[in-house]
């Protein structure tokens, strides 16, 4: 998903552009003309026998590209990177995505691929926590535990044989997530790394980078195990109705929000935003590096996504690759 | 009536061979998974492609390829009469028949099995040659969704009138009731996927106004393909935040030697780039 530009004044727009030619001047050190359209000729050496991958395809003895992107080359192996496009679900891919379909022992997602993922009831923790055969019950509980439209962070698990994905949520860090909102940026933007859970501990903030272009951010919810936990005690039938309203009030509390972390997950919802609208790379250093420039500027949430926030992430983005670069020189 | 004045130029005042001035957007819808606008001088067409997405309906699910869709609309405020068309009219219909048909030519669809590719072209405003307007800019679309494709198709239209032969007519040269011919080329590959005329043409004239049209679509490629280039390295260069692997590991290295072999690697990085 591509967001539009926020109309900029003529000095802003004077202001953006010397941003994003210093990211030229910087990023055109190292890669010089490997930008492809499609049908464009790849330059490779015939005679070392090369392996034609994802992107490229062979006309009259020449690989030519099918796609826009950026060719790379391991040993003989050469493809083309894509930049805009659906995301390629790999196996062991951490992913947010959001349910459309309650199905026969399953739950079929949306998860920005050419295809539905599919979540096997068998392969999730059920919320009592036991290892045991799902029966019929517990397929007709289903909804107790995801229902539609809700959003639920998962695992590929593998590909099945004719092209779909399924998908597995056996630990207590998947599951259904509440209480925070969910964007959609091009999956390009995301990296892989080692971990997408970000548990921002100053903000009280849980936020996960699907590698599919979900993100999610919302309130942080501690991880309890269910194994370990009692069944409630009943309660003496002379305090019931004290206790029901005890706990009613309980209830209200836990799914209440506080004012301020909800702000902080709109400021940071907003960061993320804006970096997915200039097109740089987003990991949890630069978002966090953007939610302190604003605050620092005293950038009120709403005024994030105006046109100068955008000109003035674009700048400090600029400045600190240059510093970077420069430091490893 | 006259439509080339004695000195050889057209109503708008283009020569016979000249075609409009060319603009392409890409980025236009920020929903969609792909979306351009291309403009022929005065003619302006958005597209805004969907997919690799669920098959909507089971029924057309295909098992080997992808299925693909396409809908043609023009706008009511698009053309000078303000006239409420109903949405599935013949013309309409034809036009977004031809587009699929097109662009189902140049699609790698066995690459996107079980899925459904949509795409979506609207008229803003037409002045003659909607139909190659629309392709064309289907065509930036579907590169932008990063869908793989044999090749770029393009199409542009050409005319035989006052017997000369004109390229890329305008709305007035079109309603003249000459010959109308369309052509949809793969530039790369110099292939056909695309020809229409509506009406009669000797074939040694039929075969000038053809070859016109084709260098036309050739001209409209060379466009395109820079609009793509000049996209794709902009959002490389706002994405690569790190320099190329093999540069970047010893550069890492740079923190943790000694100066003599910070000289050493150094003469290996020049040689590198």
């Amino acid at each position: 998903m591509r967001d539009t530009e926020p109309p900029l004044n003529q000095t802003q727009k004077l202001r953006l552009q010397r941003a994003l030619e210093l990211l030229e001047s910087l990023s055109s050190v190292t890669n010089s003309n490997a930008s492809v359209t499609v049908a464009d000729t790849i330059p490779v050496n015939q005679e070392d026998g090369v392996l034609k991958g994802h992107g490229t395809t062979e006309l009259e003895g020449e690989v030519v590209a099918t796609v826009c992107g950026v060719i790379e080359r391991v040993n003989k192996l050469v493809y083309v990177r894509t930049l805009r496009a659906r995301y390629k679900p790999e196996v062991g891919d951490i992913i947010v995505g959001r349910v459309i379909e309650v199905a026969p022992k399953r739950w079929r997602l949306e998860i920005n691929f050419s295809q539905d993922a599919v979540l096997m009831l068998s392969s999730m923790n059920l919320p009592d926590g036991i290892q045991r055969r799902r029966t019929a019950v517990d397929e007709l509980n289903m909804r107790s535990i995801f229902e539609d439209d809700d959003v639920i962070c998962a695992e590929v698990r593998d590909f099945m044989r004719d092209g779909s994905l399924q998908l597995q949520a056996r630990s207590q860090k998947y599951g259904k997530l509440e209480r925070g909102q969910m964007l959609t940026i091009s999956p390009y933007l995301i990296k892989r790394r080692k971990q997408h859970f970000h548990h921002l501990d100053q903000y009280g903030i849980d936020l996960i980078l699907g590698c599919n272009g979900f993100i999610w951010v919302g309130e942080h919810v501690e991880t309890k195990d269910n194994m370990i936990e009692d069944e409630p005690v009943k309660p003496d039938p002379q305090n019931d109705k004290s206790k029901t309203s005890m706990s009613l009030e309980e209830e209200e509390e836990e799914t209440y929000t506080p004012f301020e972390t909800r702000q902080n997950i709109c400021r940071i919802a907003n960061a993320i935003r804006v970096l997915s609208t200039l097109g740089f790379s987003i990991t949890i250093d630069v978002i966090l590096d953007v939610v302190d420039l604003s605050s620092s500027k005293g950038i009120d949430i709403h005024e994030m996504l105006g046109a100068e926030f955008y000109v003035l992430v674009a700048e400090r983005e600029a400045e600190r690759r240059n510093s970077s670069t420069r430091r490893k020189r | 009536m006259e439509y080339v004045s004695p000195e050889g130029l057209r109503l708008d005042g283009r020569r016979p061979m000249e075609m409009r001035q060319l603009r392409a957007e890409i980025g236009a819808v920020s929903g969609a998974d792909g979306s351009a606008i291309f403009e022929m001088g005065n003619t302006k067409v958005i597209a805004a492609v969907y997919g690799p997405r669920e098959v909507q309906h089971r029924s057309q699910l295909n098992n080997d390829k992808a299925l693909i869709r396409c809908e043609y609309t023009m706008a009511n405020f698009s053309t000078g009469d303000r006239t409420r068309k109903p949405k599935g009219d013949r013309r309409s219909t034809e036009i977004s028949l031809v587009i699929r048909q097109t662009m189902e030519a140049c699609i790698l669809t066995h690459l996107m099995p079980r899925s459904q590719i949509d795409i979506f072209v609207q008229v803003l405003q037409a002045d003659g040659g909607t139909r190659s307007a629309c392709i064309n800019a289907a065509t930036l679309a579907l590169a932008d969704a990063g869908i793989p494709m044999r090749d770029l198709v393009t199409s542009c239209s050409s005319g035989y009138l006052n017997s000369t032969p004109l390229l890329d007519l305008n709305y007035v040269e079109d309603s003249a009731g000459g010959p109308d011919v369309t052509v949809g080329i793969l530039p790369k590959l110099d292939k056909v996927t695309l020809l229409q005329m509506d009406a009669k043409l000797p074939m040694d004239i039929f075969e000038n106004v053809m070859q016109l049209a084709t260098e036309g679509c050739k001209a409209v490629a060379n466009y395109i393909r820079e609009v793509l280039i000049q996209n794709t390295k902009q959002l490389e260069n706002r994405h690569a935040d790190q320099l190329s692997l093999s540069l970047f590991r010893k550069l890492l290295l740079y923190g943790f030697c000694s100066w003599r072999i910070i000289k050493f690697l150094e003469k290996d990085v020049e040689e590198e780039t």
